[in-house]
């Protein structure tokens, strides 16, 4: 069954009279790690909620299509059905919060699900020590950074063993090592235990490097999905939609540019490098003047 | 009565002198541990650091609402310690990272022109000063808008209006560009650079060293509660050690101009635009 799969969803919210979905289609498939990027309000938070069933139970709202998470209509079962297998993590960790030790914040889920204790603690210890917060059980929550914070969150979500992570910008307040640090937690999510990974974002800088599937969302449509690489090729395309390019995008489009060269296309450090000597070994024969 | 020296002239040596200041929370936490600062008019000053570098705690000694545990602050030649955080206000305003802290009123006009009207501008003044606000934010469409309905991006520029009507020397905008898509950015980062042309000394506060790269003239690096570096642009991006132990993840292209280094590209590269045109003058030969 796919983790999500979604067929002509339209939602409009309930004091809303513009579709903030119109007409989406999209598949995640098993172990896939994918980044919706878009501008804000085109829609990318509303698949994200729709994801575990938040839309339209807890959100409500005007839905229209069919949204199958792990072959169930979204609309046809409850939050907590989804919630064994869909972790979400919003923007703000604060908003998710609310414990007095991080330990007690990461049992809290399998708790309510009367998960026995030995397992509990076991879970939590894994969850903590995949997110690198391993010692911190009786620290509390808010004693930490932001980054931490978030992590705890995932933690939280993880102590549920779901199948699949959910990430509103979940990089939203952090620093640029914060940044990173989350992105290679979900990254070896997915390498190591296969986990799904669907995740929402203004910024394409690490989703070139860490995400296998890249869509692009505009005012409420999906308007392409495809490799890193090719969806990320264009800086001016993408900041038309209100996405930051990735830096390295930006080199090979300008240096595409100025040397007459539009194949000229790299995303990771390492090709850009390879890319740019060989410019450099080629240069009575280029294009250059 | 506040002694209110003229708030655009250029050869104001140091508008704001922050001498050795350390701050301490209640609950012991030491979030400044000796800052030193020298601040000119006019500059367009970038404050980065990791979270919990100290950044906004520095931020708000320099506008009162803390004051310093020991050191002292010195704004338009006075002591910060004693003025009221309102008379401060003449001098240097804040727009909070989270512009919702900020805003109540009914219309973006309203909330303009409360931030004057209240440091007791005649009428005729607070217009003149709200107008001229909103028009620098383009917010001229949006007068009779709710505040609280608009988009993230406009209630940003909402809240950065309602300090800019105060007319203070010294703007200081806490993470402005958090939330925010590209786009949005694209047309803050415009009007904050109309602000700094007009003369007003800009103090941004972020960790988008992107953004730093576009758009500071002066760089201050902060980590643990210190000042690890204050240069320009390309001095600050010459140090990946330094950058990264201060949480700040060299931007790619910074990364990508340091492995380039033995083809003669520089190190201090920080835009796309800087690395593309040192490839090409490498590449045909030229230094």
């Amino acid at each position: 069954m796919r983790p999500l799969e979604l067929r002509d969803v339209k939602f409009t919210y309930a004091n809303s009279s513009r579709r903030a979905l119109d007409g989406v289609s999209l598949d995640i498939e098993k172990g896939e790690f994918v980044t919706l990027l878009g501008a804000n309000g085109s829609g990318k938070s509303t698949i994200c909620m729709l994801s575990n069933g938040l839309i339209p139970h807890a959100v409500k709202g005007r839905l229209e299509g069919s949204a199958k998470v792990f072959g169930f209509e979204v609309s046809e079962h409850t939050v907590s059905e989804f919630a064994t297998r869909v972790g979400i993590v919003f923007q703000e960790p604060e908003s998710q919060l609310f414990c007095m030790s991080v330990e007690e914040e990461v049992a809290f889920g399998p708790e309510n699900l009367a998960v026995p204790r030995e397992e509990i603690r076991e879970r939590v210890g894994w969850a903590l020590e995949l997110v690198g917060m391993k010692g911190y059980d009786d620290r509390s929550p808010f004693s930490l950074s932001g980054g931490e914070k978030q992590r705890v969150a995932i933690a939280a979500a993880l102590s549920m063993r779901p199948e699949m992570l959910v990430l509103d910008e979940p990089a939203y307040a952090l620093d640029p090592v914060g940044r990173i640090g989350l992105y290679r937690v979900l990254r070896e999510l997915k390498e190591r235990h296969g986990m799904t990974v669907l995740l929402a974002e203004r910024d394409a800088e690490e989703a070139s490097v860490f995400s296998d599937r890249v869509v692009l969302t505009k005012e409420g449509r999906v308007i392409d999905s495809g490799a890193p690489k090719e969806m990320l090729r264009d800086p001016d395309r993408l900041r038309s939609i209100g996405v930051l390019p990735p830096q390295l995008s930006e080199v090979a489009s300008l240096l595409g540019k100025r040397l007459g060269r539009s194949d000229l296309n790299f995303t990771g450090m390492d090709e850009a490098r390879r890319t740019i000597i060989e410019l450099f070994s080629t240069r009575r024969t280029g294009g250059a003047r | 009565m506040i002694p209110r020296p003229s708030s655009r002239r250029p050869d104001e040596n140091f508008f704001i002198v922050a001498h050795d200041i350390k701050y301490v929370y209640e609950g012991g936490i030491e979030a400044l541990k000796g800052v030193n600062l020298r601040i000119k008019s006019g500059d367009f000053i970038a404050i980065v650091g990791g979270n919990g570098s100290g950044k906004t705690t520095l931020a708000k000694n320099l506008i009162g609402l803390l004051r310093p545990t020991s050191g002292s602050v010195d704004v338009a030649g006075n002591r910060a310690e004693k003025m009221t955080v309102a008379e401060l206000a003449h001098f240097v305003g804040y727009a909070f990272q989270n512009p919702d802290h900020q805003l109540f009123s009914g219309t973006v006009e309203e909330e303009v022109r409360f931030g004057p009207r209240n440091l007791g501008m005649p009428d005729a003044e607070v217009s003149k000063k709200a107008d001229h606000a909103i028009a620098l934010m383009g917010l001229q469409n949006l007068k009779s808008e709710q505040p609280l309905s608009l988009t993230l991006g406009l209630r940003r520029k909402v809240s950065i209006a309602s300090v800019i009507a105060m007319d203070p020397q010294v703007i200081i905008l806490d993470e402005p560009t958090t939330g925010l898509d590209a786009e949005e950015i694209a047309d803050l980062m415009t009007s904050i650079r109309a602000l700094n042309e007009e003369g007003h000394t800009l103090i941004l506060i972020t960790h988008d060293m992107r953004l730093v790269a576009q758009h500071a003239k002066r760089v201050i690096i902060m980590a643990n509660g210190r000042i690890l570096l204050d240069s320009d642009p390309p001095g600050a991006f010459s140090d990946l050690g330094l950058l990264r132990s201060s949480k700040l993840e060299p931007p790619p292209v910074t990364q990508l101009a340091h492995s380039l280094a033995e083809f003669g590209i520089p190190k201090d590269i920080a835009t796309a635009e800087a690395l593309v045109e040192s490839i090409i003058s490498a590449r045909s030969g030229r230094p």
